[in-house]
């Protein structure tokens, strides 16, 4: 039955949430973008206690969703530089046998803080990540990794700051095409693992993005994600790529669940603003009886309700284990672009209220622009939803 | 808890609208769209299928099945596919029958409902519109005044369909400033019935410019009687059906310069092989989407009878502007095939452009 009604469960996850939020996040989220090398950490400590009361554990279903746009709402920075199994989690859940999801992710919460993270884009790939490059090299026992790969969220953290855990993508044969591209988890601490350049940013700068170096970076057999075999059915066989977008269909519909909250902070500011000096949005009224203003917000609005709905299509098909890569793919292409729109024009909308680093409008702008970049840019995303509805490979489109 | 699929009983309906909008509306659109005439056969069919009736209490004479917006939204969806026109005809009845259902008396329901449980389609429609720049729905230039115990009723309409068939009219009109509905009987004296109007689009639905002059009524005939009607109401329940409508014609665009942009080929490949055209092709079927959704979203408020007039509002902009640039690219993916009417874009794109100024005209 069509039904749009929350859970108490996702009530209450919901409300949780938009606390920490509000409590926690907001009144440092200045601080630590203008701090880009100091770490939140008395943030994390206070995450990770959480965590492991078990408030906080995370999920591919529809809550995880509407509790990551109320951090999200809180600042987008933050949220994504508090510790969690993040992207490389997803990949381990999406493509991992049951018995490395145990071992990689199964102590997750003990110790101390931990993150993941995922190492796809290399400097010669971004968005075609069938051209990569990095290799891994089945010697005796052990995958050899050799590559440098950049772009990597959370990276540092995961790499030097706990015993955390990137996935890596390589190549096993070079002349497979994408069939043998496979990833690979490696933990912390592994000899030839070597981070280096850290990014600066024009957002989400209180979460790390790094460049990690792979030196005959040697790690077990086990360790790879999927079958190690590369299987030659044609000349297109791309087992090893679908597995990469079988992660992606997974991670999409967050990062448009993440837009959605950088969208509704800003819209959410922009009302406030407006009711405090008595503007009124008139709802019921013709078009031509509007002022600009009004249709502009109620644009907004109907941009941010429109990238929400979709995303909680694409994540109600993922809870129900159907496939979602056109779905998955529509979320983040919409949310990415509308997201992008709602806070370029809330800044227009509140002048030097929006401008100003006294208020975080202007904040919220340079980190909503991730949204419709990082998981495959809004064009990418138009790619698949585009072969998807005429049924072409990507032969047919290019 | 949050779902995205219709249930058994919805999906059952929609195949059967499927149906019948791909077997009876597909096979005809063109030619009413020409002549202007529709079928009596193919109304009195789409009426047997009882989507409107099938709301009616059995006390007046119904099936006494539940009357759901999100039903509504998915039938005026499918129905819509097929044709605009058509689909206006069909559920014409239904802007006097919910209302009255929803926010009639008792009299009324006794008086007016039974008339349209029978197996024959009876015209029904309802006058909100009026012929000036500058037209509100909630500040009507059209007056209602109590009078010697009777409802005298002075304005101008336009965009009544079906005017010149229907039995009974209702006619929205500013009471003291604010908007109620008033039933009038045909051929009550001072209402005068114009020429039929001749518009870009849905060509084949029967729409008129009415008169009221001094028009006089029972006192009895104000929809809701003493307690009136909730007019916010009703024309959320029309924005959303119009909401829902406009993503069918859409859908229809969309599907049909999709199959069009893989058969039409040009330097050697199908232009759907160009992102150029692939790209607009992919935010057609993402805006189509997710104005659906919307209207859902919508009609899911108005079923728990919660306030809808943003979300409606919002739908219904969004919905306006969804179709004129979906129509406008199906269009346009057909290039100079898109302009000649042998093709079906063209009629879309009018029909589309319409949306904006249908305020009223449908309901589900």
């Amino acid at each position: 039955m069509i039904d749009f009604e929350l859970t108490p469960e996702q009530k209450e996850a919901i409300s949780a949430a938009h606390k920490i939020a509000e409590e926690m996040l907001r009144p440092i989220s200045r601080y630590y973008d203008e701090h880009e090398d100091e770490s939140p950490k008395e943030l994390i400590d206070k995450m990770w206690e959480g965590r492991r009361e078990g408030s906080l554990m995370g999920g591919l279903d529809m809550t995880a969703a509407l509790r990551t746009e109320e951090m999200f709402w809180g600042d987008a920075g933050l949220a994504l530089a508090l510790p969690s199994p993040g992207l490389g989690g997803a990949a381990i859940f999406a493509t991992g046998t049951p018995e490395q999801m145990q071992r990689f992710l199964g102590n997750y919460s003990e110790g101390g803080p931990k993150w993941g993270a995922m190492a796809m884009t290399e400097t010669g790939c971004g968005s075609d990540t069938s051209a990569i490059t990095a290799t891994a090299v089945l010697d005796g026992n052990e995958w050899v990794l050799n590559g440098e790969k950049i772009f990597i969220t959370s990276g540092k953290r995961a790499m030097l700051d706990s015993e955390g855990l990137v996935v890596v993508w390589a190549t096993v044969d070079k002349s497979a095409g994408r069939a043998g591209m496979k990833s690979f988890v490696v933990p912390a601490g592994t000899p030839g693992a070597k981070v280096e350049k850290k990014e600066k940013k024009l957002g989400i700068r209180a979460s790390d993005t790094v460049t990690i170096v792979f030196d005959n970076c040697r790690i077990p057999f086990e360790n790879i994600l999927g079958s190690p075999e590369v299987r030659k059915i044609d000349k297109t066989g791309t087992a090893g790529f679908k597995k990469a977008m079988a992660t992606f269909d997974a991670t999409r519909p967050f990062i448009a669940a993440q837009a959605l909250g950088v969208g509704r902070a800003a819209l959410d500011f922009v009302k406030e603003t407006l009711e405090k000096e008595g503007i009124e949005i008139r709802y019921g009224l013709p078009r031509h009886k509007l002022t600009a203003l009004e249709r502009d917000v109620m644009d907004m609005e109907s941009n941010y309700k429109a990238a929400k709905l979709l995303t909680l299509r694409a994540f109600s098909l993922m809870s129900q284990m159907l496939p979602n890569s056109l779905e998955a793919s529509m979320a983040k292409a919409k949310a990415g672009l509308a997201i992008t729109k709602i806070t370029q024009k809330a800044v227009e909308i509140m002048g030097p209220l929006g401008y100003s680093r006294k208020c975080l409008l202007e904040k919220w702008m340079r980190d909503g622009k991730i949204n419709d970049i990082f998981e495959g840019t809004g064009q990418i995303n138009m790619l698949v939803v585009a072969r998807r509805v005429l049924d072409y490979s990507r032969e047919q489109l290019k | 808890m949050i779902s995205f699929s219709p249930s058994e009983e919805q999906q059952m309906i929609v195949t059967m609208v499927k149906q019948f909008a791909n077997d009876e509306m597909r096979k005809i659109y063109r030619e009413c769209d020409e002549s202007g005439e529709i079928p009596n056969r193919i109304i009195d069919t789409a009426w047997g299928l009882g989507l409107v009736s099938t709301g009616i209490p059995e006390e007046h004479g119904g099936l006494g099945g539940e009357h759901s917006a999100v039903t509504g939204a998915l039938i005026a969806e499918e129905l819509a596919w097929g044709d605009l026109s058509m689909t206006m005809h069909i559920l014409c009845p239904a802007l006097m029958i919910y209302p009255v259902l929803e926010m009639g008396t008792e009299e009324q329901k006794k008086k007016y409902l039974p008339a349209f449980c029978e197996e024959k389609y009876k015209a029904a429609t309802a006058a909100l519109i009026e012929p000036r720049f500058g037209f509100d729905p909630y500040s009507l230039s059209t007056t209602a005044t109590l009078k010697d115990g009777s409802y005298v009723l002075k304005g101008q309409k336009c965009y009544v369909p079906l005017a010149a068939d229907a039995d009974m009219l209702l006619v929205y009109a500013a009471e003291k400033g604010k908007t109620q509905g008033f039933i009038i009987e045909k051929g009550t004296k001072g209402l005068e019935i114009g020429e039929r109007e001749k518009s870009m689009g849905i060509k084949a639905l029967a729409t008129y410019e009415l008169t009221l002059k001094d028009c006089r009524i029972p006192r009895e005939n104000r929809l809701g009687g003493e307690k009136g009607c909730d007019f916010g109401r009703i024309m959320n329940c029309s924005r959303i059906a119009l909401s829902a409508m406009a993503v069918g014609v859409a859908r229809a665009a969309f599907e049909y310069s999709r199959d069009y942009a893989k058969e039409r080929v040009a330097f050697g490949e199908p232009i759907a092989s160009r992102q150029a055209i692939a790209f607009m092709l992919a935010e057609m079927a993402i805006e189509v989407d997710a104005t659906r959704l919307m209207s859902w979203e919508a009609a899911w408020k108005l079923d728990k009878k919660e306030e809808a007039t943003k979300d409606a509002a919002l739908v219904k902009a969004y919905a306006d502007e969804m179709v004129l640039m979906v129509t406008d690219r199906a269009v346009q993916i057909l290039g100079g095939h898109g302009y000649i009417r042998e093709h079906p874009v063209e009629l879309w794109l009018r029909n589309g452009r319409g949306f904006v100024t249908f305020d009223g005209m449908a309901i589900v």
